[in-house]
């Protein structure tokens, strides 16, 4: 999106970015969003009429590498930002690449570990764990998922040339996705996983 | 044609919601004239039979929250904010044009569960929404509710939603980062900072409603229990979640009118806002403590005694900054040179009636006087005389003041005191008496009662004030149609206020303003001990102004979500990636088109 008055994007009341402020904003609103998800996941803990139940079935090492996996990914995503903020495309188009295939790696992982709770026998709708699991967890994914056609985006339009030091601001947002969807999977694996 | 459905011009759209919100306030008026009619007589009344009377009350509650009322309230935002803050237009204008189109087509997608009975089989035309208003599980549930209704709501209700997220982001950012130089914060216009608090409860209560619809179009689509006690869900996690937005909610749906009659009263007074800081804190705080209350909706599932009062005391404490606002208003009529226009009469209008439903809501905070009252018209009077007698009748008087500025034609203010009048009586001949057929035990939400329940008389009487109001609302319709045949004559500030809206033509040209403005005081355009009045601005603009050339994307968009919602009720798998395809190419065809301001 394009700020009204490019020519006036410096000059704004607060000093800050309109689109900045205005994802600032959505971060908040995101905030409840998950709250309200992970409030319920709480809710229902150990409610569940019939297994499996959460410690017979996740896998906390697999899924220890898939948070570090994505914890290095907001990594990439600082690298990236800094390169682009200082015009070094060529370092920024490789870290937004990085980036992005670091999510790719996190999403592998959660298809994988679905399945494989699938193959265990739980559903979507066996019992409450299975659900509030899925819906949880599958939100974020879909966050992520977002992130990634996102993070391809820059990096093809970096690519092409259209993407510099001008677009710093699209990146740094971008990051800010990015780093909310990581912190959000820290609260996760802390109340699905490590807390059972 | 073309110019309005690609405009992102915030007057424009702010005229497209009035026009869209205002055809959805008759149609929720007209479903509540259907209710009355049925409830005058008992025993049957007019043969209205249950099936089609819990869709009407549905509908009715629905429309007039998500369709008529939010969206009234928008329109003003959409046209004055931008103006009372010395803008050109909003942060995001192209951002601004999808709310209304989603909202628009949120509410086609909602209202055509009418007619869509067929399309699904049904052995009648209408399959609108039945579990009320606020869809408790488990009337909600696929087992107890098999057709599509209650999925037209849900799948409405997050259309609706994304919408006003979507206009909230933008007006947080508007009202923060696009004021003219010189308005400082505790500068801005009262509207405006009522608007702002109301943004932030949007932005925040939304997305709880969000997930509840979302959890519970898992249940029905999908076959999981969260809101299933088969299945180990619990039915009140529903009532949790839904009344943490819905209570913020019902503020979402005050603070706008709080902000239009804290502009009039000042205007037809011809003094300050008494106590400003104090207003705009008072509605700060009535915003926090909106999101502590939620359970007093809940007081009759047995939370408990401590959580009874806990929500009793926050209930209670709510009192007291909305009843600093209604001393702050009488303080800025007290002692003012009054001029009685319509405008006026609402406002002071609002003040009486939400007083009344202020007192009936604190004698609802009293959780053993609240477990007498639950789901008694006790309840539809207080809802009534804070939406009917607070809401509607702040925007009523928004109405009659920003007409002129926004069409540049006056109303009639002959007609427009028949409409308050015929409104004061009717509204109080509607609702008054069901505080009382309420307290006698007329439970809410049946579509017919016993003779031997005492109640026939006080029903009647409410019968007769709705359709008063509605002739009323017929004078108010033909009070806004006759200025379409007026000439443009509106002067700049017909009524001598005290904000930047009134320093431009009426109605403003597109740029708004030919220079921003500087603005020096709270009250710019008038005299007051410190400042002089700001000087008038220039006729024409001193350098030419760019205007944008508005975009066809937020609409195309827009398009993708009922796609969506057709293609999920239909159970129409291609129908999915249709959705998604209009939404994604919208998204970076919009995204990447050249839009410069």
């Amino acid at each position: 999106m394009t700020p009204a008055h490019t020519q006036e994007a410096h000059r704004t009341s607060m000093g800050l970015d309109s689109r900045k402020m205005a994802f600032w904003a959505f971060i908040g609103s995101e905030c409840l969003l998950f709250g309200s998800l992970i409030s319920t996941y709480l809710v229902y803990k150990g409610r569940s009429l019939t297994g499996p139940f959460p410690h017979e079935i996740l896998n906390i090492p697999f899924t220890s590498f898939s948070t570090f996996d994505l914890l290095m990914s907001s990594l990439a995503m600082v690298l990236a930002l800094a390169a682009v903020q200082r015009g070094d495309m060529k370092q920024g188009k490789l870290w937004l690449l990085v980036t992005a295939l670091l999510g790719l790696v996190f999403l592998g992982g959660q298809f994988w570990e679905f399945s494989h709770f699938v193959h265990e026998g739980l559903g979507l709708t066996t019992n409450l764990f299975g659900s509030t699991f899925y819906v949880l967890t599958g939100t974020h994914g879909a966050h992520v998922t977002v992130g990634v056609i996102w993070l391809l985006t820059l990096w093809v339009q970096a690519l092409r040339g259209k993407l510099g030091p001008a677009n710093a601001m699209t990146v740094e947002i971008t990051g800010l996705y990015w780093h909310f969807v990581d912190v959000v999977w820290i609260v996760i694996f802390t109340v699905v996983y490590l807390i059972q | 044609m073309k110019s309005w459905l690609t405009t992102t011009d915030h007057k424009r759209i702010g005229l497209l919601y009035f026009w869209t919100a205002f055809a959805f306030f008759l149609i929720g008026g007209l479903e509540a004239l259907i209710i009355r009619a049925q409830l005058a007589r008992p025993d049957g009344g007019l043969g209205v039979s249950a099936e089609t009377f819990n869709q009407l009350f549905t509908m009715h509650g629905t429309t007039m929250v998500f369709l008529a009322l939010m969206p009234l309230s928008a329109a003003f935002f959409n046209f004055i904010i931008p103006l009372q803050i010395g803008a050109r237009d909003v942060a995001f204008p192209r951002l601004n044009a999808f709310s209304y189109w989603a909202f628009l087509l949120g509410g086609l997608f909602l209202n055509a569960s009418f007619i869509a009975g067929p399309l699904f089989g049904a052995d009648r035309l209408s399959v609108a929404p039945d579990a009320g208003w606020f869809g408790y599980a488990n009337l909600t549930s696929r087992q107890f509710s098999p057709g599509p209704n209650v999925d037209f709501w849900l799948l409405g209700l997050q259309i609706l939603g994304i919408a006003s997220l979507a206009a909230g982001f933008n007006f947080i950012v508007t009202i923060l980062n696009m004021r003219a130089p010189g308005m400082r914060m505790l500068r801005l216009p009262p509207f405006t900072w009522m608007t702002l608090i109301t943004q932030f409860l949007v932005i925040t209560a939304f997305p709880v409603i969000t997930v509840a619809l979302v959890l519970l179009m898992f249940d029905r689509f999908f076959g999981t229990h969260f809101f299933v006690p088969q299945g180990g869900g619990d039915p009140i996690l529903w009532q949790h979640l839904f009344w943490m937005f819905g209570h913020p909610e019902v503020y979402i749906l005050i603070l706008p009118a709080m902000g239009i009659i804290s502009e009039v009263l000042p205007t037809f007074s011809q003094k300050p806002l008494f106590g400003y800081t104090v207003v705009v804190y008072s509605g700060v705080v009535i915003a926090f403590l909106g999101w502590s209350v939620w359970s007093h909706h809940m007081f009759s599932t047995g939370l408990g005694p401590i959580a009874d009062s806990v929500f009793a005391g926050t209930t209670m404490l709510i009192a007291i900054p909305t009843g600093v606002k209604i001393f702050n208003w009488i303080g800025t009529l007290w002692g003012g040179q009054i001029r009685f226009t319509t405008s006026l009469l609402f406002a002071v209008g609002f003040i009486a009636m939400f007083i009344i439903g202020g007192l009936s809501g604190v004698s609802h905070a009293a959780a053993p006087s609240d477990l007498q009252q639950t789901d008694t018209y006790y309840v539809v009077a207080h809802l009534h005389y804070v939406l009917f007698g607070g809401t509607i009748l702040g925007l009523f008087a928004g109405m009659y003041y920003w007409w002129p500025k926004m069409t540049g034609r006056m109303l009639s203010e002959s007609l427009g005191k028949v409409h308050f009048w015929l409104t004061m009586i009717g509204m109080n001949l509607a609702f008054f008496p069901m505080h009382f057929s309420g307290l006698l035990g007329m439970p809410r939400r049946i579509y017919t009662y016993s003779s031997d329940l005492g109640v026939a008389g006080f029903n009647l009487a409410s019968t007769i004030g709705a359709f008063l109001i509605g002739l009323a609302t017929l004078v108010f319709f033909w009070n806004l149609l006759r200025t379409r045949w007026q000439p443009i004559t509106a002067p700049s500030n017909p009524w001598g206020g005290a904000t930047l809206e009134w320093a431009i033509p009426s109605p403003p040209p597109v740029y708004n303003f030919t220079v921003i403005p500087t603005v020096e005081s709270r009250m710019p355009l008038w005299h007051t001990e410190r400042h002089a009045p700001m000087p008038a601005l220039p006729e024409r603009p001193p350098a030419p102004i760019h205007v944008p050339g508005g975009s066809w994307w937020p609409m195309i968009t827009a398009t993708g979500l009922p796609i969506l919602a057709i293609a999920a009720i239909s159970r129409t798998l291609p129908l999915v990636f249709v959705g998604a395809a209009v939404l994604i190419v919208g998204i970076y065809r919009w995204a990447y088109e050249p839009f410069e301001m």
